[in-house]
């Protein structure tokens, strides 16, 4: 589904991404880990098509297609979701009228007629159900005056009304209290389908006990430093990062000595 | 603080040719004013670039243009401007249309639409009494010229049962200087919601020099909101002032969705303890349009509150500016007077001047103004289209949602509906066309 294929690129000259490679396939969850700085929400808003970064090498295939040729709409109508960290307040547009417009382009592009205003109605219960989200909420304009556990509900709610095939949740758990984390990941894993695939960018393991990864990958200083299953989650909340970053500079150290 | 000689001149000679003619079809109480404004407009002149006032505004070529008489137009002209519908059309209103500045059934004949409300060409009592100006010599240009307009008494304790609407129509084949007078008064414990529609129906260029005056009883309220929608080639130059007396209520909202020049300066005077006021604009310009707001409010009284909101997006070179002026008066404690500005430029080559001035002289008082000028932000165009949205359909969205914060403070629920789509329509560039209109805006 997802090939990223040693991914660089830098923001203002500095170089952020150092040579990604990851392959994510269908049903898989994967969860990227790592102390601050290291990259990984540039990783995320590159996949979604935030033009901020310059690419400066490698290459991000999805379903076979460039996925860095495509526009940002374009990647979501195609399955692609990205879960903000920040999600945006936008004073003046409803909740409603977002989703209203959101869905109805993601049918067009399948060639579906827009949504009657009943159905689009029941597709929004339906889902606010699912996500435990405030009735209210969607009467509001988007994010606008939102706690910050409402806006992380939110963005998984704005996830369940569009399906997506490959979702990116970017530090989704960070803010959360224990009922609200409880509520996301449950969220997350009833929208989980055969064919859908998660990459959870976390900072913290906490989140992996309600959203268990198949693959656990760290992220150090732009590079993949090591990827194992889940267990190496519980490794990183007993060792902390420390012994990560040791290893990744001895590595790097050696590199730098015996240039392949 | 003058234009040159020549051109205010012109508009004295305009004035000596046609008093005669003037006087004839208009009201001796009107007729009264006449000659003392003519001699202050001889020595203010037109507002230049000098006036701080109009300092962004040059009207100075409008001035100087050649227009034909404005003078009362014909029956068949009467007859074409009855047939326009205008895009608040299904709105449940009393309307009124007025064509070059003139009600069609002159001279003195009313309306009394129930309630005791009477509505019709100008007459008497209260008039002349708000307009005075001593730095903007248009004003007394339209006191010694403007010869009809519309006339509206809300007696005591009344409350219409639905809001008024007048539609002011510019229709010649020449280009034709017009200038007319309103008069609103609304007296104690009484309501009323005026809604003003300002069209072109013919290409023509034109220069609209327009004076409202609104006078607010006791305890009453009232809004008035100004619809504008005229083409490229017209000025619009509004100047309403809105005199409130204590515990009243108002509300101004001006809509320009297009014009050529438009200019509205709104005068608040909070003239009673516990009068409050709002006052608000949006202003939508693309192209050449150049769209300028000056609105004064005066609290000269304690515990009055004002808050001013305008907002705005230039797309193309077109330029805008807002000057917002906020007067306390010395013992108007208790004062609450608020202002903000907000524009969004499209383009590098757009342009938006804003001006606060805040004069205030008690102590206990709150006050704040802020403005900004900006683009769209990218952040939340990133957001919409990270869902799907088509970057172009995103900044509509994000353009509508920044507009839609004034139209909100529209106090009629149908209008405010109306104002949504007709505000998306011209973001849209849709609204080149009005309902039943033969002009191309822009």
């Amino acid at each position: 589904m997802l090939v990223i294929d040693n991914l660089k690129a830098s923001i203002n000259g500095k170089q952020i991404l150092k040579g990604i490679s990851l392959h994510v396939k269908e049903g898989e969850v994967h969860a990227i880990m790592g102390p601050n700085g290291s990259g990984k929400s540039t990783l995320a808003a590159i996949l979604a098509g935030r033009e901020f970064a310059a690419i400066d090498g490698g290459s991000v295939s999805y379903f076979g297609r460039n996925l860095l040729d495509m526009a940002p709409e374009e990647r979501s109508r195609d399955g692609l979701f990205l879960g903000f960290q920040y999600p945006i307040e936008i004073p003046g547009v409803s909740m409603v009228n977002f989703m209203k417009t959101a869905i109805n382009e993601h049918r067009k592009y399948r060639g579906l007629e827009p949504l009657s205003a009943s159905d689009f109605l029941k597709l929004m219960r339906e889902k606010k159900e699912l996500v435990e989200i405030d009735s209210t909420l969607t009467n509001r304009s988007v994010n606008e005056g939102f706690s910050g556990g409402e806006k992380k509900k939110n963005e998984i709610f704005q996830m369940a009304m569009l399906e997506p095939r490959l979702a990116i949740l970017d530090e989704t758990d960070s803010g959360l209290d224990i009922d609200a984390l409880r509520i996301v990941a449950n969220g997350v894993n009833k929208l989980k389908r055969k064919d859908s695939s998660v990459i959870v960018i976390t900072h913290y393991q906490r989140l992996l006990d309600f959203i268990v990864p198949d693959v656990v990958h760290v992220l150090y200083d732009g590079r993949i430093v090591k990827t194992a299953g889940k267990e190496l989650a519980l490794e990183l909340e007993e060792k902390g990062y420390d012994w990560i970053k040791k290893e990744a500079e001895k590595t790097e150290e050696s590199w730098r000595v015996n240039p392949q | 603080m003058e234009s040159k000689p020549a051109v205010k001149d012109r508009y004295t000679d305009l004035y000596l040719n046609n008093i005669a003619s003037i006087e004839k079809g208009s009201s001796p109480f009107m007729n009264s004013f006449r000659k003392e404004a003519v001699e202050r407009f001889a020595d203010m002149g037109i507002p230049g670039r000098t006036n701080e006032a109009y300092r962004y505004t040059n009207l100075d070529i409008w001035f100087r243009h050649e227009f034909n008489s404005y003078f009362m137009p014909g029956p068949g002209d009467f007859e074409r401007a009855a047939k326009f519908s205008c895009e608040v059309e299904d709105l449940d209103v009393h309307n009124l249309v007025l064509l070059n500045g003139f009600y069609p059934s002159n001279n003195g004949k009313l309306r009394q639409p129930g309630s005791g409300i009477t509505i019709g060409s100008l007459t008497e009592n209260h008039y002349g009494r708000y307009a005075a100006s001593d730095t903007d010599g248009l004003i007394h240009l339209n006191t010694a010229m403007a010869s009809d307009g519309v006339f509206i008494h809300v007696p005591r304790g009344m409350v219409p049962d639905k809001p008024i609407q007048i539609v002011n129509l510019v229709y010649s084949k020449e280009d034709i200087f017009n200038q007319h007078r309103n008069l609103i008064v609304v007296e104690d414990n009484a309501e009323a919601t005026i809604i003003i529609c300002d069209h072109t129906l013919s290409p023509s260029r034109f220069l609209t020099n327009a004076v409202t005056e609104v006078y607010v009883g006791r305890n009453a309220r009232f809004s008035i909101i100004r619809v504008q929608n005229e083409h490229n080639n017209a000025a619009k130059l509004t100047h309403t002032f809105i005199h409130q007396e204590r515990d009243s209520q108002a509300t101004s909202i001006n809509i320009t969705l297009h014009g050529g020049l438009v200019r509205n300066s709104t005068y608040h005077y909070l003239g009673g303890e516990g009068a409050s006021t709002n006052s608000a604009g949006l202003y939508l310009t693309d192209k050449t349009q150049h769209v300028d707001n000056y609105v004064n409010v005066d609290h000269a009284y304690p515990n009055c509150t004002s808050n001013q909101l305008f907002k705005g997006v230039l797309d193309d070179v077109a330029t805008g500016a807002f000057n917002g002026r906020i007067l306390v008066r010395k013992g108007a404690q208790g004062t609450r007077a608020y202002q903000s500005n907000n524009s969004i430029l499209l383009t590098d080559d757009a342009r938006m001047d804003t001006k606060p001035q805040l004069e205030i002289f008690a102590d206990d008082v709150k006050c704040s103004h802020g403005a900004t000028v900006g683009q769209l932000d990218e952040n939340a165009l990133f957001y919409l289209t990270s869902r799907g949205i088509a970057r172009r359909e995103a900044r509509l969205m994000l353009m509508f949602g920044f507009a839609h914060e004034v139209i909100q403070e529209i106090p009629v629920e149908a209008l405010r509906e109306r104002m949504d789509t007709l505000v998306m329509q011209r973001l849209r560039g849709e609204l080149s066309r009005c309902a039943s209109c033969m002009v191309k805006c822009g």
